[in-house]
């Protein structure tokens, strides 16, 4: 059996010293009656049988040519990162609660909380939450906290559509409700017109996603000044990557964003088909107490040392129950460890220097693309790392004749904002891909295009509609 | 050490006291702050709020534990002490000293109805056991 | 030393960075005011570190670690290996579904095994830890009742000795918390739970086996007074370890589950995460079920998503939840097939009586010594406490100049002064012989000289942290001098 030490002589002197005839006797306890038969489940493997069959699925998968981002992004992840973060003394440790046998989880901790204060311009980061929309949620929950009257929150409507379906699925058993000013069908940003709707009313919160989901740049600066001076909290909806070069949320407005949460996946997180990623979240020193999840604090030892332990535990369930801030109890500590880890390794500049090639990128891949007749842009306003473009055939056509090609050509947004028609693509070039990967899209793309142009002969072939591929 | 008997407790471990403008000012026990250890922050009623008797309206925390603080009486909060919120470590080092708030009581008899020194040590008697 | 104490402004590692690129467009006010206070170390520097600080971890790589509730079983390196691949790791998870064949293919078969394995009717993948498990579970109790029209049920019910998510979790779903106590042989308080039930009653979170390490024998009553009451039944999987291929939670009646796959299914905590918490559910639940989920059409797999489920709860998570911890379990569970799971639970009870009967036999106080032990079980140091001052807290640290970790303390807080065990089943007799032996030599310790095992560690980074000060003057955040 995999994974069980006993030779035969061990079990029977355990069973001895239990004082047992059999294993079997062990369960006594349970009614009979519930005992369950054989499970219906494919036969053991061994390690190099399920090693063959885990290579077979992964081939399956293939290897692509990817422009799609929105919301997760390829970006390039230093060797070492996983190498460390791989280590059995991270990977297969618990939760720091023993702090003297922990001082490597808590310590890379804390210097983890400590470059998200400073990313994000605020005073305070938890350890982290489970991932981008999920601690939207939890940012939501809190600003409604803090407010104390009202159970509603404003958002951008550019906000993930996405994260909007899972803040509702998390705060709308609460009674929170989550109300959304329309983008600019020109820019594709927020107009200060669309907000003055909304004035006098009472929200606990803005939130503002820069870029948003078309990664078109908001005016966060007017934004925030706008929502607090109605006396709502500002939450930010930010791109770990774009701070190397974009302002921090601290900085935005008068008395910057109150709150900061994002995606943490671009920070070292391989895409993985959704999964682990991390959320991130920081905030104002006023709102610490009001912060789920968990945080670590340096503090020292007996003999003066300096040591690091997991504080401000009050808020959290397992001393609070069903008064505390959340019911997060793990979160995703080993994501957090790769993205300490890269950002060490890459520093400020290398930071900025990911973000600068990856918007630098997606720039020219616009003007490549865009240089194709029937391609236009669809936002005017600037955008970072991102952008929707438009395309005459269907959106999906064109995307499927694109994979035939070896390329992930970029999301087909006709199914989260069918207000855009169908022919919408949402594209992204993050810093690995190169000029040659650029033209290669661009030839692909154009002659797609021109193909469909000639005449219906193409039309014929078109894949069912109703089929998914 | 003793119960002042000059104060009136509560079952949940809170301490009120008649000052000499008419407000109560309410505290927790020195028992309450043993039993939570060192204390590391206290969140108090915004002054104005109107409290049932009864109603949870403040916080204690010690590092590994929280309770909640209950208004021993009706009344609106007129003053918090800013200097407990500062340093907690007040609560531990003179829990009678150091008030939390204070109330105007809607009813200023209601205070007779709390237990006296001896009820309140019969009710930590009780709690050894 | 901290990582930002060994920056030296201009040093990097440029290897690792693209090439510098313009800005363009992005308007100025839109731009970055001031660097970040990240590092500036070569490579090297950052290796060093991260290594150095990972050497002063415990972990199941280098120590036995018996934490009660926390299942710390060995984590294949195999199930590491596998779901690292090129191909799964590179995968966007937006990508066409067609391109996904083999992932969704391993989803789907795990979601199949992990119905099996609890006798329910339907799984869903997507919560990313047990604490969203619960969540999605209690929020689909909560989708049913008002699916029916049914809004007067505002109350969940919790034992006593519950994990605190448990609470923490029904309030998030906006119901109120009814606590009930636990009877002295470590059951359900059948009349306090009869006096709690009623038309008031969503559901009843449990544990089985209970947090206190013995199997909640009246199960069936239990569940016939909450439905009966018209209340539905939470099995909180955290313990799921001692019974699996035993009994199964939907044979016990329960109408939800969620199972911990980094407890039972072997993947790494990973200092605390990511974990996976996949809820599974009986037939009134399932079109309530969290969305992703993975269909099969034939050959091929597919997503489930609003449009297929809308009656689901919705989606918790940006995509699929904890994808990569999932193909882990996957891995594991085909490692250990059927007959494989039974010999887990086998060996994990094992394990745990024979720990339990060696410690009695030293002269520990077992709590429930009258009862089997599940995978886990009790011992209280109260006498040890009021002899010699020396506490549970004061054990488990002295632990670990022992080379162990701490069993899990002062939970379930019912029990004074108590340490809950767990041995799991991946240990050999020797290393709990060794667990045992460790544990004596504490007592006789504290029975010669208090002091020393007061003052423990000795031997660890560092001695005991002050608490106090890093909640009285937290400081979360290292700034610049």
């Amino acid at each position: 059996m995999p994974y069980i030490p006993h030779t035969e002589d061990d079990l029977q002197a355990m069973l001895a010293a239990i004082g047992a005839g059999s294993v079997e006797d062990l369960f006594d306890e349970i009614p009979a009656a519930l005992r369950a038969g054989s499970l219906d489940l494919p036969p053991a493997l061994n390690e190099m049988e399920v090693s063959r069959l885990m290579e077979e699925r992964a081939a399956q998968d293939g290897r692509w040519l990817n422009f799609i981002g929105a919301g997760a992004y390829e970006h390039h992840i230093p060797a070492a990162v996983w190498q460390i973060a791989g280590r059995g003394e991270y990977y297969t440790a618990y939760t720091p609660y023993q702090a003297e046998a922990s001082q490597g989880t808590l310590q890379t901790l804390y210097e983890y909380q400590s470059m998200m204060a400073s990313l994000t311009g605020l005073d305070v980061s938890n350890a982290s939450l489970y991932d981008g929309a999920s601690a939207l949620a939890e940012a939501v929950l809190m600003a409604v906290r803090a407010h104390k009257t009202s159970r509603r929150v404003l958002a951008v409507a550019g906000l993930h559509p996405v994260w909007q379906q899972v803040v509702k699925s998390i705060v709308g058993n609460q009674g929170i409700e989550l109300v959304t000013v329309p983008y600019c069908t020109e820019g594709g940003h927020t107009m200060a017109d669309s907000l003055s709707a909304h004035e006098g009313q009472d929200y606990a919160a803005l939130i503002v996603a820069q870029p948003n989901v078309f990664g078109v740049l908001e005016e966060a600066d007017a934004l925030t000044d706008w929502a607090q001076g109605q006396g709502m909290r500002v939450i930010a909806v930010v791109n770990p990557t774009s701070l190397g070069i974009l302002k921090a949320p601290g900085e935005w407005g008068a008395k910057g964003a109150d709150i900061a949460v994002g995606e943490g996946q671009p920070l070292g997180a391989p895409l993985s088909s959704g999964g682990p990623y991390f959320g991130f979240m920081a905030c104002k020193q006023e709102l610490v107490r009001q912060m789920p999840g968990r945080i670590v604090g340096r503090t020292v030892d007996l003999e003066g040392r300096e040591g690091f332990t997991l504080t401000l535990q009050a808020r959290e369930q397992h001393i609070r129950r069903s008064k505390a801030t959340s019911n997060i109890c793990t979160n995703q500590g080993l994501m957090v460890t790769a993205a300490t880890i890269y950002m060490s390794l890459l520093g400020p500049d290398g930071l900025a220097k990911v973000a600068a090639a990856s918007h630098a990128n997606t720039r020219r891949l616009v003007e490549k693309l865009t240089a194709i007749p029937g391609v236009e842009r669809l936002f005017s306003e600037p955008f970072f790392h991102e952008a929707v473009i438009t395309v005459e055939p269907p959106a999906g056509e064109v995307l499927r004749a694109l994979k035939a090609q070896g390329i992930l050509g970029g999301l087909d947004l006709g199914e989260w904002c069918p207000e855009l028609g169908g022919h919408a693509i949402l594209v992204c070039a993050t810093e690995t891909k190169s000029e040659a990967d650029l033209d290669r899209y661009a030839e692909h793309l154009e002659r797609i295009i021109a193909k469909r142009s000639q005449g219906p002969a193409c039309t014929k072939l078109k894949p069912n509609e109703n089929s998914k591929w | 050490m003793s119960i002042p008997a000059d104060l009136k407790y509560t079952q949940t471990h809170e301490w009120a006291k008649r000052e000499a403008d008419g407000t109560v000012a309410v505290g927790i026990t020195h028992h309450a702050q043993e039993m939570l250890g060192d204390m590391v922050f206290v969140e108090v009623p915004a002054v104005g709020r109107k409290l049932a008797a009864g109603e949870e309206c403040a916080v204690v925390e010690s590092v590994k534990s929280a309770s909640d603080v209950y208004a021993p009486i009706a009344g609106e909060v007129v003053a918090v002490n800013a200097d407990v919120e500062g340093s907690p470590e007040q609560i531990n080092q003179d829990a009678y000293g150091a008030w939390m708030f204070k109330l105007k009581p809607d009813n200023a008899a209601d205070l007779d109805g709390l237990l006296d020194a001896a009820g309140y040590q019969a009710v930590v008697d009780s709690e050894a056991h | 030393m901290l990582i930002f104490e060994l920056s030296r402004s201009g040093r990097g590692s440029p290897a690792l960075a693209p090439s510098a690129a313009d800005l363009g467009d992005i308007p100025a006010e839109c731009r970055r005011m001031s660097k970040p206070l990240l590092p500036e170390v070569s490579e090297l520097d950052a290796v060093r570190h991260y290594t150095r600080l990972s050497q002063k971890n415990f972990s199941i790589d280098t120590q036995f670690y018996p934490l009660g509730s926390c299942t710390m079983k060995y984590n294949p390196k195999a199930a590491h290996a596998l779901a690292m691949q090129r191909e799964f790791l590179a995968r966007h998870p937006l990508a066409p579904e067609d391109s996904g064949q083999g992932v969704l293919a391993c989803l789907y078969e795990l979601q199949e095994i992990l119905r099996e394995v609890t006798g329910m009717a339907g799984v869903s993948l997507t919560p990313m830890a047990g604490a969203q498990g619960e969540f999605a579970g209690v929020a689909m109790i909560r989708a049913y009742h008002e699916s029916r029209g049914d809004a007067a049920r505002r109350e969940i019910i919790v034992p006593d000795a519950a994990h605190g998510t448990n609470p923490a979790t029904a309030t998030m779903c906006g119901y109120a918390v009814k606590e009930i106590p636990t009877d002295a042989d470590g059951n359900v308080d059948l009349e306090a739970l009869k006096a709690a039930v009623g038309p008031q009653t969503a559901g009843l979170m449990l544990t089985n086996p209970s947090t206190l390490g013995v199997f909640e024998q009246q199960i069936r009553a239990i569940q016939q007074i909450v439905h009966e009451a018209g209340g539905l039944t939470y099995y909180d999987g955290a313990n799921l370890n001692a019974i699996l291929g035993k009994v199964r939670p939907g044979d016990m009646g329960f109408d939800v589950i969620h199972v911990n796959l980094h407890k039972t299914f072997a993947t790494p905590h990973g200092g605390g995460g990511p974990g996976s918490g996949p809820v599974g559910v009986s037939e009134r639940l399932l079109p309530f079920l969290p969305v992703p989920m993975v269909g099969r059409d034939g050959n091929s797999y597919r997503w489930l998503t609003e449009k297929d489920r809308p009656q689901s709860i919705g989606r918790l998570s940006a995509h699929m939840g904890n994808t990569g911890v999932l193909l882990r379990a996957y891995v594991y569970a085909r490692m250990l097939g059927g007959e494989g799971m039974k010999r887990v639970a086998d060996m994990a009870t094992l394990n745990a009586n024979y720990l339990m009967a060696q410690l009695k036999a030293a002269g520990f106080d077992v709590t429930f010594g009258r009862r089997r032990a599940s995978h886990e079980f009790i011992v209280s140091l109260k006498g040890l406490k009021e002899k010699t001052g020396v506490s549970a807290m004061d054990v488990a640290k002295r632990l670990l100049d022992k080379g162990f970790h701490a069993p899990t303390t002062y939970f379930p807080l019912l029990v004074p002064e108590c340490l809950l065990i767990e041995p799991t089943e991946t240990e050999t007799k020797q290393t709990l012989d060794g667990f045992v032996a460790a544990l004596t030599e504490i007592r006789d310790e504290a029975e010669r000289d208090a002091a020393l095992v007061k003052g423990a560690p000795y031997t660890t980074p560092v001695r005991r942290l002050d608490d106090v000060k890093a909640a009285r003057e937290p400081d979360l955040a290292w700034k610049a001098a």
